[in-house]
């Protein structure tokens, strides 16, 4: 008998894989299970966009770069005291929930907006959100829009099942505008569409926009984006609801990144500060108090995170900063204290 | 059955022991049959307890009840009501339509093509065998989602809307699809399509009508012309009764794009293309090979009794090609079918690509693939059968 359920186990295993990998992948459901699992395996498995440049694409030496990739790797320096010990799993939009429900990766960093019915139907957890955006549009310069309104009847590019695509319903039904959308999965099929003027406009996150702008049109000038975000994204991360330990662990880790900012703690002077005396710098970088330990992890964490990676302006700066292909502004991204609506809950 | 009884080799005057009675054929054979039947049952519960578990376990929402749910997303191209408040299910309906519009239109098309080149690949004709020859091998070996690519991008790179090429004064290329003049709407239309399916339908009654008539009596009656009749004939007496509306809706520029008369967008030409040309080449050789798999001695004695060649093909050559052509027939319709789910990739808002955007607004992956499994197997199987019903039909009768 017990030769028959292995066989059985064996059977399910190869057929189930086909059908989703849901049933066997027992996904980590109790609090701290997540964590041993990534201890035990020696990498963090993150969920990223497979080419999202400013976010997370590989570089020209195929080592993954970007804002959501860098906090995959204050995730490892966290949990690992070394910021290399993650391995990127490039998700598309439609694997990227299966694929963190499924248990294939511990986190998803993958320009996620935080939305009720994701959180309550999907079983996920978000995090703080580490990017605020909105719906933005792409046009041509020549094409005369200069604003929503413009767009009556236009023909309009966007990805399968973002939240883009709804929005962009929701704008247009309620001003009594129609358009017709061409929804593409395949990102370089999408943005070809809409550079060769199959389309009148490209749809995504403001964001995402000058990313395609500078690096997937041929003439940067000849397109641009309109004023105004014309919805909510909060873009967060998210974990498999169930581990509260895992979910503290990566919600923390957002915290250090935005208090580290707020109290001048950034990857340039983390060293320095170590001899600061302020105590609540003392508590975050770990030199006093034990709440690394509390947490389950080692008793420097915040230091390494923003010794290895950086705080959240460092983050920033590195890959929408001056001098970066794609300037963006910080905008909704500052910290409280410089109007921004980041705010870090107090580490202490 | 009679085997049960042999199969005891003690005869059938003793009683048969428990040991005879297990390896007797016939308990056997329903033993294991059985057997298996509940395994593979078994296994399928299994599976689907297992997925329903893993996935209350995680706090996924399951159940089909979102597809009452309103889609708030907008689609492209279609041919029944949609609007975004309308719900997930009348979006998948939309899908659907699209899906079998695209697939209608590309199995007539490969047919067509597909009978024309494979002819001309035994045509005689030295010329036209190489051009069917090297149209086959190249549709044929190119991946079908490369050929849909091809044309997207072929098309795509058509002048914009503002210089369009312009047709005359009855249309227009663009690379927002082809514009085309048409008759004006009027309820009219619906009767002349009834009238031309009346027409078909007619047309079939009557050809076998004179088939009987030729069986019984010899006397070969051409249904050609009275087919050709009845079925363009009656839409348009239809319309010369209605009063022969003649207002024709013409494109025009008007904001971003053409308003009035008909379009085609590049999606579904592209996609309509692709998986057509692909599925022709296959057909081209399912064709030739069902023509050279008829007996030249048939040929011959045909011509030998001063049969006309249309007549030749008609009654000697198709016939038996026929029963060659149609079952591998049908496995191409119903992969070209499945292939018209590569739409996702040209940006065609077929069944997959409402799917994808459904599963990911609502998270409900294993739902949503399931839906889509079970309505292309129902399309497949739907196709699978008529197409055998109408391999027995044209099957050789031995009589």
């Amino acid at each position: 008998m017990k030769d028959l359920t292995k066989v059985f186990h064996s059977g399910v295993a190869s057929a189930t894989l086909a059908v989703m990998l849901l049933s066997v992948a027992p996904a980590a459901a109790e609090s701290g299970d997540t964590i041993k699992a990534i201890i035990a395996r020696g990498e963090l498995l993150c969920g990223v966009h497979p080419s999202r440049p400013g976010f997370a694409a590989p570089d020209d030496k195929g080592n993954w770069a970007g804002f959501e990739a860098d906090y995959c790797r204050a995730l490892a320096a966290v949990v690992f005291g070394d910021a290399t010990k993650v391995r990127f799993v490039a998700l598309s939009s439609q694997q990227r929930f299966p694929g963190i429900q499924s248990g294939e990766v511990d986190v998803l960093a993958r320009n996620v907006s935080a939305t009720m019915g994701r959180d309550v139907s999907l079983g996920l957890n978000f995090t703080p959100p580490i990017f605020y955006t909105g719906t933005g549009f792409l046009v041509h310069v020549d094409s005369g829009i200069e604003k929503l309104e413009d767009l009556d009847g236009a023909t309009i590019c966007m990805a399968p099942g973002s939240t883009t695509e709804q929005n962009i319903a929701s704008l247009f039904s309620a001003r009594g505008m129609s358009y017709t959308p061409i929804v593409i999965e395949d990102n370089k099929q999408l943005v070809a569409n809409y550079v060769e003027g199959r389309c009148d406009a490209l749809a995504k996150d403001k964001a995402a926009l000058p990313g395609v702008r500078a690096i997937d049109t041929e003439n940067p000038e000849e397109h641009k984006m309109l004023p105004g975000i014309f919805s909510k994204e909060p873009l967060a991360m998210a974990v498999r609801q169930g581990d509260d330990h895992w979910y503290d662990l990566v919600k923390w880790t957002v915290y250090a990144t935005f208090v580290g900012e707020e109290m001048g703690v950034s990857q340039a002077n983390v060293d320095e500060m170590l001899q600061s005396p302020d105590p609540d710098v003392q508590i975050m970088l770990g030199v006093t108090g034990d709440l690394g330990e509390k947490m389950g992890v080692s008793q420097d964490w915040a230091y390494q995170a923003i010794k290895q990676v950086g705080n959240y302006e460092d983050i920033y700066l590195r890959h929408f900063g001056p001098g970066t292909p794609i300037e963006l502004d910080r905008d909704l991204n500052q910290q409280w204290v410089d109007g921004g609506i980041l705010y870090g809950f107090p580490i202490k | 059955m009679q085997d049960h009884y042999h199969a005891a080799p003690t005869g059938r005057n003793k009683p048969r022991s428990l040991h005879d009675l297990l390896y007797s054929k016939a308990i056997r054979t329903t033993f294991y049959q059985v057997l298996m039947a509940v395994a593979i049952c078994a296994l399928g519960l299994f599976l689907y307890n297992n997925v329903v578990d893993n996935l209350t376990r995680q706090n996924i929402a399951t159940g089909f009840s979102f597809l009452g749910q309103v889609s708030n997303f907008e689609i492209g191209e279609k041919l029944i009501p949609y609007t975004p408040r309308s719900t997930y299910l009348n979006a998948l309906m939309v899908g659907l339509v699209n899906t079998l519009v695209v697939s209608a239109a590309g199995i007539i098309i490969a047919t067509v093509v597909g009978f024309m080149v494979g002819i001309a690949r035994v045509s005689g004709n030295w010329m036209l065998e190489r051009l069917a020859l090297t149209y086959v091998e190249i549709v044929r070996n190119v991946p079908v989602i490369l050929q849909a690519i091809f044309w997207i991008v072929v098309l795509r790179n058509l002048p914009p809307p503002k210089n369009a090429f312009v047709l005359g004064e009855f249309g227009f290329l663009t690379n927002r699809g082809l514009y085309f003049a048409a008759p004006a709407s009027t309820p009219v239309h619906f009767w002349m399509w009834l009238a031309l399916a009346f027409g078909i339908v007619a047309c079939i009654i009557g050809t076998v009508a004179a088939r009987r008539y030729r069986e019984v009596t010899g006397r070969y009656v051409d249904m050609l012309l009275p087919g050709l009749a009845l079925i363009l004939g009656l839409p348009f007496l239809v319309w010369l009764v209605a009063g022969a509306p003649t207002e024709i809706s013409y494109p025009v520029p008007k904001g971003f794009n053409y308003v009035g008369g008909v379009s085609i967008s590049p999606e579904f030409t592209a996609l309509l293309i692709g998986i057509s040309m692909y599925a022709s080449g296959f057909i081209a050789e399912i064709v030739r090979s069902g023509i050279q798999a008829t007996p030249k001695g048939q040929v011959e004695a045909a011509r030998a009794i001063a049969l006309k060649p249309r007549f030749i093909m008609r009654y000697v050559i198709l016939p038996q090609a026929m029963r060659v052509i149609v079952p591998p027939l049908t496995s191409q319709y119903v992969s070209l079918i499945k292939n018209s789910s590569i739409a996702v990739v040209v940006g065609y808002p077929d069944l997959v690509n409402i799917g994808n955007t459904m599963m990911n607004q609502t998270g409900q992956a294993v739902e949503a693939i399931a839906v889509m499994m079970i309505v292309y197997l129902g399309i497949s199987l739907t196709a699978s059968l008529v197409m055998n019903l109408f391999n027995r039909f044209v099957a050789i009768k031995e009589r």
